[in-house]
This record gives structure tokens, C-alpha cells and sequence, in this order.
């Protein structure tokens, strides 16, 4: 056995051993078919293997391990669902991995204060399912929500369909409980409006898990709209359909939900739910509005006349909740319905202003000849988030590469266009590159400061969001001189 | 952001002096919110003249506007354009800075149905206390690339740097409004503002004080008109809602004038932040209540353990906004490890302590 091999070996079971003293055994995971499942999140093509993974049952046996874990200098990644699509939640291969799967309870709706308190662990939609009896719901709608937990929702500050109008997961959070790194106690936010002292909260929103371990979430919830219509809109060009969504915020309404689908995109949505999509059109808009059915009808007709003033060729309003659902199903299924057409997919998330929409489409049309790859495009139009899907085959390594060039100079564009890296995936290990391009040293070295603030020892899910200077400068080095993306450090399956 | 980086210039020849000489310094705008928080202490860091509108794209509903810009003259270019600061900021007295707006953090009436100027801020450009300029977020509303420094920012009283440009997302001010009123007193106006919450209804704004409350709606005509005919009350002329709410919004309503005397004789207004459920409070004194019962004021000579004590019970926290006496601390404390955290940031920002010292805590 080499000796590093045998060194690791001991170490897991010095960290292991430790664990055990503080926690039940069946909360502990060391042998590889017992971790194998958790060597990833959503983004498949980076794994790795925790040296060990945690399932801690309540609080004190979240604290005890943390406790041990910060002893002993062992690094700490905390996962939800994992269905993060940035890699936040690729395990430390020195690392223990704690799931949070069973802080799945829901501990108050409050019908009154529009509240709930949810442990991390519970589902996005479960917390909207418990607050349906009352008529309310909680707003922020990310894809997978499903399955992801809101947990997960706050450390990457979860976005979705509804919050061009209700905001993100920031947005809707109003108080965050969890543990420093050392296991102590932490409240971020209050019941109220606001906390005393610095805006924690919002730092703690989108912090990917470096900062603390969160274990409470106390989100709002608003009233469900009593109607909801969906427009959908056909347009001959994709500068024509870019141009309707800035009409449509220029002129001060705010939808629902503001999305388009490129051609290729509704071809092959169409193909997975038959959803009655203009296949003629260069690009479809689903526009929706919500509220009283007064304030419906006010806003679909503001909205028709913008859509129609901006050449959309064909405009169907749905007539009822099924037409309306079966007009989102393509659009909520654009995902699995591109894994259908291809044997791998890389899910792009930068957000550009919405001016430059028609721009940055056509610069991608342009990278598919270049790169000699397909490239379909779905996305919240309405916030300037793209979602630029490349096709590929991860069993070609020469594909894959030509892919995360692709996928790069897709990000770089959006800096150029005055946009960012990632609108809602978050950085993860996926965007580390990226981030060099977007920040100055001085900029990532303070981050990391922020980090040293809330983690002195940097055990929280280290390497993760902001990238090493080093790392920086061969990315630039090799960058400007051969025009290519170094091998990243990370291990490929 | 190269425009603020020319402007900058002298504050960094500035803060490089303050830290070599070990100088503390009092960044100031307009110098309107002095009397908020902890005394400021230092020699002036004046930004004003780092000033102007940087970019206003009002397709975009995003404006870009350097720390020293006037208020008015930031609320008057969207205004031209039919758009608005929807979290209405307080302006108190003439001559306020977007800077101060956004190192106050203040909200104004609308805040529990728009959101708080924090919900509103895409970015940051900022000069840390190593003088360096940095920036953070952007001009896009969704963006998750790296830590949320820029909505820090809001609210820390100019303790962590100096804020130099600051990009805000705006809305559309065409919406319908309408002011209800009715003669209700304290424990109806609290039951019927937590049963609309939950109804989907257009509020904008309440505002409850001395048996009589004041209802904004805003939004879709048809929506205002039939909650208008839904809700009752008697409907306030435009102009005379636009007036008083302006009056809430300043604090140029009689409640929160607290003259010379008064302060001398021991009067204060407090600002209790609270969940909106909070039933009565019993404290001595007079009582305003905004944000559907998640904001009062109390003007009062009670002793500030029993504010502090009355708020923290209820889950919040109360702050002493005007005294003549403010030993008990401005800013209610926060815990240990907080305050541990709070230090960290403090250290990793301005590590020489020269920006606002004990402007938010006596030991920041």
C-alpha cells in the first residue's frame, strides 16, 4: 500500500473513531458503497470522494460533530439534497460530508405573521404544501424544487420562475439559525423586519456553505394569487423576442414569470410533453400575470399590447388552469427533455441586462459553429438569467473540452455585455475560473477575509466560490497565451 | 466603474493619510442622519463631491449613482421617467446622500410590502480601509457570483468603508394609489392590518397613531378600486394622502418632532422592530405604529431596559433613535458570537479602525 494511501487510511479512522465516541454508529459512513452516492451534486462531471459522511439527527449531534471536526482540523462540507448544479456540495476528499437529510420537519406555519419556520432539510415545495391550507405559498420556485430543501435554497440563494416579481430566496428569508464552524450557536435576521448590528443575513444567503451550517430557516409566505394567465408569444427572430422582453420591463409591468425558449429548445420540449408550441418560431416568450382577477386582466391586456407592438407574430392567452399549465410543462421540463436528445448537457447561468439579450443569443449561435456543438437556450428572461444548455458527450474527453471552452467564453461575454457568472447556480468549484475573470485579486482577497471572519480555521466546505490567486494566474497565463482553459485540479469520472 | 475611480482619488490620498497618521475618520454625505446611531467621532471624510448620476437606464430599471449624489437630485431623474425608490428612504432634512441612504439602511412607509433598501442594492464599489477600491455585486438583479457584500453594506453606518458608487434597482411609480382612513383605535387597527396580511390584497403602507388609521393601497387600478369598495374607510383627497405619507416618510409629523426641551427632560424616541403579530405593548408614553405593526416608534421617558426588554420579549429589538442621553446604546447589542463575528468583519475591512469608529458599536 503506497503511503499516502496508508496515511489516509488512519486518518479516516482516527476522524471516524472520534465521531463514533460523540455519535450513533448508524449515523456514520466510511465504506465506499455507503459514500459512493454522495461523491457528487447535480453537476455530475465533478466528483470526488468524502473521506467520511455524517447524518446527524438533531442539533446536538450536528454540534458534536462540528466540535470534532473543528479538533481535529477536519474540513466540513454540508449538503442538502444535492441538486446544486455549481458542484457547492462536491465532498472534501479529507473532508467529512454532513447530511442534513434528516432536519426534514416543518416546525410552524403562521397563518397570521405569514410565516414559516422549516428545518434546513425540508423540500422546497413542502413548505409551500404545508402553508396551502391557509391560501398562502412561499414564492421562490427553483426547478428542482421538488426536491431541493431550502437549506440548500439559502446557500445559494435560490432563485426560479416567480422571482422577477417576489424576489429570491434573500428576498423571502427572514431569519437563518445554524453553528459556526466551532459548533456555537447562530441567529441571523429576526421575526421582525430587520436585526440589530451588520446585515449578516444577507451574507449569510448565497454563502454556498462557507460560512456557517445552517439548520433553521424562517421564510415568508404570501397570499396565492387568486388567478394566474399565461401568455404565449411567437416571434420570427431572436432579436425580436430579446426586444419584447425589454419592452415589457421598460414599460413597468412585472410578470409572474417571463421566460423564452429558443427554436431548438421548443422543438425539443415540444417532443417531451406535447404542449401545442409554435415549432415555426424563432423563439417563444411565456409571459404570466397573477393576482386579483381585476389586476389579471388590467395586465394581460398591457401586456399583449407590448408583445404585439414589439412583432410578436402568433399571441395565445390561456383560457383556464390546464391550458396555463400545459403551457408551462415544456419550459418546466426543458432539462430532462434535452437529456433526451443528448447524452450529456452543461447548464450555463450568467445574467446579462436585459438590452443585450438578442446580442448575447446571437454570439451564441456563433460559438455552436465555432465550437462545433449545439447549444439550446431556455431562461428567465425576464431577470437577464441565461440558461444556455451545450450538448455533449462526456464519454468524448475532446467534446468535453471543446464544451467548457464553450461554456467559458459564454461567461465572458456576459462580462463583457456588464453581466455576472452566475445568477442563481451559484460558484461552486464550477465557476472558480470564472470568478477570477470577474473579480481583482483584491477583491477575491477580501471575500476571503469575510470567509476568515465567520471560519478562522477555513474548514467550512474549503475551496469552494473563491478561487486562490495562484489559481488566478495560471487561468490567466494560460488563458491569454494558447486561448485555453487549463485542466482543472479536480478528478473526472 | 472608472469615473469613480478618478473621483476616489482624493479619498484614497486621504485614507492613506488617516492611516499612517492613525487618524480616525467621519465619512459624511449631508450630514442628515447625524443624530442617528452613535455619535460620530473623527475627522470629516467629506464625499460629496464624488458625485453624479453614472448610468440610468430606465429600460433597464437600473441607476448607478456615485456616494455624494444629492437624494433629491437621484429621485428627481426617476421621477422624469415615471420610476421611483420604492422603499421610500427618510430623508429627515434637506441634503441627504445616496451614500447615506444606503450606509443608514433606512426604510420608509412602504418597506413591509416593497421590501427595504437592502432588497434594492445590485451593487457596490467601495474603498476599504487599506484604500483600496473594490467592487462588489453589479447592475443585474440576479447575482450570486461570490460573498453579498454589497447588501452588508447596508445599514453598517459606513464602519466597514467608504462607499463610493452604488447601483440600485428601481420600479415603476405608475401604479394607482389610494389612502383609506379609519377612526379605529390601537387593538382593531392590529387585528385588521394581520387579516389582510394574508389576503391578496394591493397594501402599500399603514401608519396607526392616536385612534386613527392610515391605509395605502397601490397597484393595478381595477385591483385599488375594488379593494377601495372591499375595505371601507374614508378615501383621503390624492393630494393630502401624498402630503401626510410624505410626513411619515421625513418624520416631519408632529410624533417625531422631539424638541430641545423635551430631549432635556429626559423625552426619547424609540424605534421598536418587531414581528407584525406583536399584540399591544404596554410602555408609557406616545406610540406610532408602521409596517402593519412591525415598526413603532415611541416617544417616552421610559428607561430604555424596558423598551429593550419589551422588544427582545415580542422577538425583536429596539433602537434609541433621539435622547438626549444615549449611554444605553444606540443599536441594540447583539450576542457574543455575533459580536465576535462583527469584530472579524471589522478587522478584515478596515483593520486600522479608521472608518465611523463607534458609529454602530462603541467597539467597531
Amino acid at each position: 500500500m503506497p503511503d499516502e494511501e496508508q496515511s489516509n487510511a488512519a486518518r479516516q479512522r482516527e476522524v471516524s473513531e472520534a465521531l463514533a465516541r460523540v455519535l450513533p454508529r448508524s449515523a456514520i459512513l466510511t465504506r465506499r458503497e455507503d459514500t459512493a452516492p454522495y461523491e457528487c451534486d447535480s453537476l455530475t462531471a465533478y466528483r470526488a470522494s468524502p473521506m467520511v459522511v455524517v447524518l446527524p439527527g438533531n442539533d446536538e449531534q450536528l454540534v458534536a460533530t462540528l466540535q470534532t471536526c473543528h479538533r481535529l482540523g477536519v474540513p466540513v462540507v454540508a449538503r442538502g439534497a444535492g441538486t446544486g448544479l455549481s458542484g457547492g456540495a462536491l465532498p472534501h476528499r479529507s473532508g467529512v460530508t454532513v447530511s442534513l437529510a434528516k432536519f426534514n420537519r416543518i416546525l410552524k406555519v403562521d397563518p397570521l405573521a405569514c410565516t414559516a419556520v422549516a428545518q434546513c432539510g425540508v423540500r422546497n415545495l413542502a413548505i409551500s404544501e404545508a402553508a396551502a391550507p391557509y391560501g398562502l405559498y412561499y414564492a421562490p420556485d427553483p426547478s428542482s424544487q421538488i426536491a431541493c430543501t431550502i437549506g440548500g435554497n439559502v446557500a445559494e440563494n435560490s432563485g426560479g420562475v416567480h422571482c422577477l416579481k417576489y424576489g429570491l430566496t434573500l428576498h423571502n428569508v427572514l431569519r437563518v439559525r445554524g453553528y459556526t464552524a466551532q459548533g456555537e450557536a447562530l441567529e441571523f435576521g429576526s421575526q421582525a423586519l430587520d436585526a440589530p448590528g451588520l446585515d449578516l443575513l444577507a451574507v449569510i444567503v448565497g454563502s454556498e456553505g462557507m460560512l456557517a451550517v445552517i439548520t433553521e430557516v424562517t421564510v415568508k409566505l404570501v397570499p396565492k394569487p387568486e388567478l394566474a394567465r399565461c401568455i404565449m408569444a411567437s416571434f420570427a427572430t431572436i432579436e425580436a423576442a430579446g426586444g419584447a422582453v425589454a419592452n415589457v420591463i421598460a414599460r413597468g409591468l412585472v410578470p409572474a414569470g417571463l421566460e423564452l425558449m429558443d427554436q431548438q429548445m421548443t422543438i425539443v420540449a415540444e417532443n417531451y410533453v406535447h404542449a401545442g408550441y409554435d415549432l415555426t418560431a424563432a423563439a417563444i416568450l411565456l409571459c404570466e400575470s397573477d393576482g386579483t382577477p381585476e389586476q389579471v386582466a388590467e395586465e394581460i391586456a398591457a401586456m399583449a399590447r407590448v408583445l404585439e407592438e414589439s412583432g410578436a407574430t402568433r399571441l395565445e392567452v390561456s383560457r383556464d388552469e390546464a391550458q396555463r399549465i400545459r403551457f408551462w410543462s415544456g419550459r418546466k421540463n426543458a432539462f430532462p427533455a434535452s437529456g433526451g436528445i443528448s447524452p450529456d448537457y452543461m447548464c450555463m447561468d450568467s445574467t446579462i441586462p436585459r438590452k443585450r439579450l438578442a446580442e448575447m443569443l446571437l454570439a451564441i449561435q456563433a460559438m455552436e459553429a465555432k465550437y462545433q456543438l449545439r447549444c439550446v437556450n431556455v431562461f428567465h428572461a425576464g431577470d437577464g438569467n441565461l440558461h444556455p444548455l451545450i450538448l455533449f458527450d462526456a464519454n468524448d474527453a475532446e467534446q468535453f473540452k471543446r464544451c467548457e471552452r464553450f461554456g467559458a467564453e459564454i461567461l465572458e461575454t456576459s462580462l463583457k455585455l456588464g453581466g455576472t457568472v452566475t445568477g442563481e447556480h451559484g460558484v461552486g468549484v464550477e465557476k472558480l475560473n470564472s470568478m477570477c475573470v470577474q473579480f481583482s485579486a483584491a477583491e477575491l482577497e477580501q471575500f476571503l477575509a469575510v470567509k476568515r471572519a465567520f471560519d478562522p480555521g477555513e474548514l467550512l466546505n474549503p475551496g469552494k466560490v473563491i478561487p486562490t490567486l495562484r489559481r488566478c494566474a495560471e487561468y490567466g497565463k494560460m488563458h491569454i497565451h494558447h486561448g485555453m482553459l487549463p485542466h482543472p485540479e479536480l478528478e473526472r469520472f | 466603474m472608472s469615473t469613480a475611480a478618478g473621483g476616489a482619488r482624493r479619498l484614497v490620498d486621504r485614507i492613506r493619510w488617516a492611516r499612517s497618521q492613525r487618524i480616525a475618520l467621519d465619512i459624511r454625505g449631508g450630514s442628515t442622519k447625524s443624530f442617528y446611531g452613535e455619535l460620530p467621532r473623527g475627522a470629516p471624510l467629506d464625499v460629496r463631491d464624488l458625485s453624479g448620476i453614472a448610468s440610468y437606464e430606465p429600460s433597464e430599471l437600473v441607476v448607478t449613482a456615485r456616494a455624494g449624489t444629492p437624494l433629491a437630485e437621484l429621485e428627481a431623474a426617476l421621477a422624469e421617467k415615471g420610476q421611483c425608490l420604492p422603499f421610500e428612504p427618510p430623508r429627515f432634512a434637506p441634503g441627504g446622500t445616496v451614500g447615506g441612504m444606503v450606509a443608514a439602511g433606512l426604510s420608509g412607509p412602504a418597506r413591509a410590502s416593497v421590501g427595504a433598501v437592502r432588497d434594492y442594492v445590485l451593487g457596490v464599489t467601495v474603498l476599504n480601509g487599506r484604500a483600496e477600491l473594490l467592487t462588489f455585486g453589479g447592475q443585474v438583479i440576479k447575482n450570486v457570483a461570490g460573498y453579498d457584500v454589497s447588501r452588508m453594506m447596508v445599514g453598517s453606518w459606513g464602519v466597514l468603508g467608504v462607499l463610493c458608487e452604488v447601483s440600485l434597482k428601481v420600479t415603476s411609480a405608475r401604479g394607482a394609489t389610494a389612502t383609506l382612513v379609519f377612526d379605529w383605535d390601537e387593538r382593531r387597527a392590529l387585528e385588521s392590518l394581520a387579516r389582510w396580511r394574508s389576503q391578496p390584497l394591493p397594501l402599500h403602507a399603514s401608519a396607526w397613531h392616536e385612534g386613527r388609521l392610515h391605509l395605502r393601497l397601490s397597484g393595478a387600478l381595477a385591483a385599488v378600486r375594488s379593494a377601495c369598495g372591499r375595505l371601507g374607510g374614508v378615501e383621503l383627497e390624492p393630494s393630502a394622502a401624498a402630503a401626510w405619507w410624505e410626513g411619515v416618510r421625513d418624520h416631519a409629523h408632529e410624533f417625531f418632532k422631539l424638541g430641545e426641551a423635551e430631549l432635556a427632560d429626559g423625552e426619547c424616541l424609540w424605534r421598536l422592530s418587531v414581528p407584525a403579530t406583536t399584540p399591544l405593548l404596554e410602555l408609557p408614553g406616545r406610540q406610532f405604529i408602521e409596517w402593519g405593526g412591525a415598526q413603532r416608534w415611541w416617544r417616552t421617558r421610559a428607561r430604555s431596559n424596558e423598551l429593550r426588554g419589551a422588544a427582545a420579549r415580542a422577538g425583536g429589538h429596539a433602537t434609541l433613535v433621539r435622547a438626549a442621553d444615549k449611554s444605553a446604546g444606540a443599536f441594540a447589542p447583539v450576542d457574543s458570537v455575533l459580536m465576535r463575528i462583527h469584530r472579524s468583519l471589522k478587522r478584515a475591512f478596515d483593520p486600522d479602525r479608521i472608518f465611523n469608529a463607534g458609529r454602530l458599536y462603541a467597539d467597531l
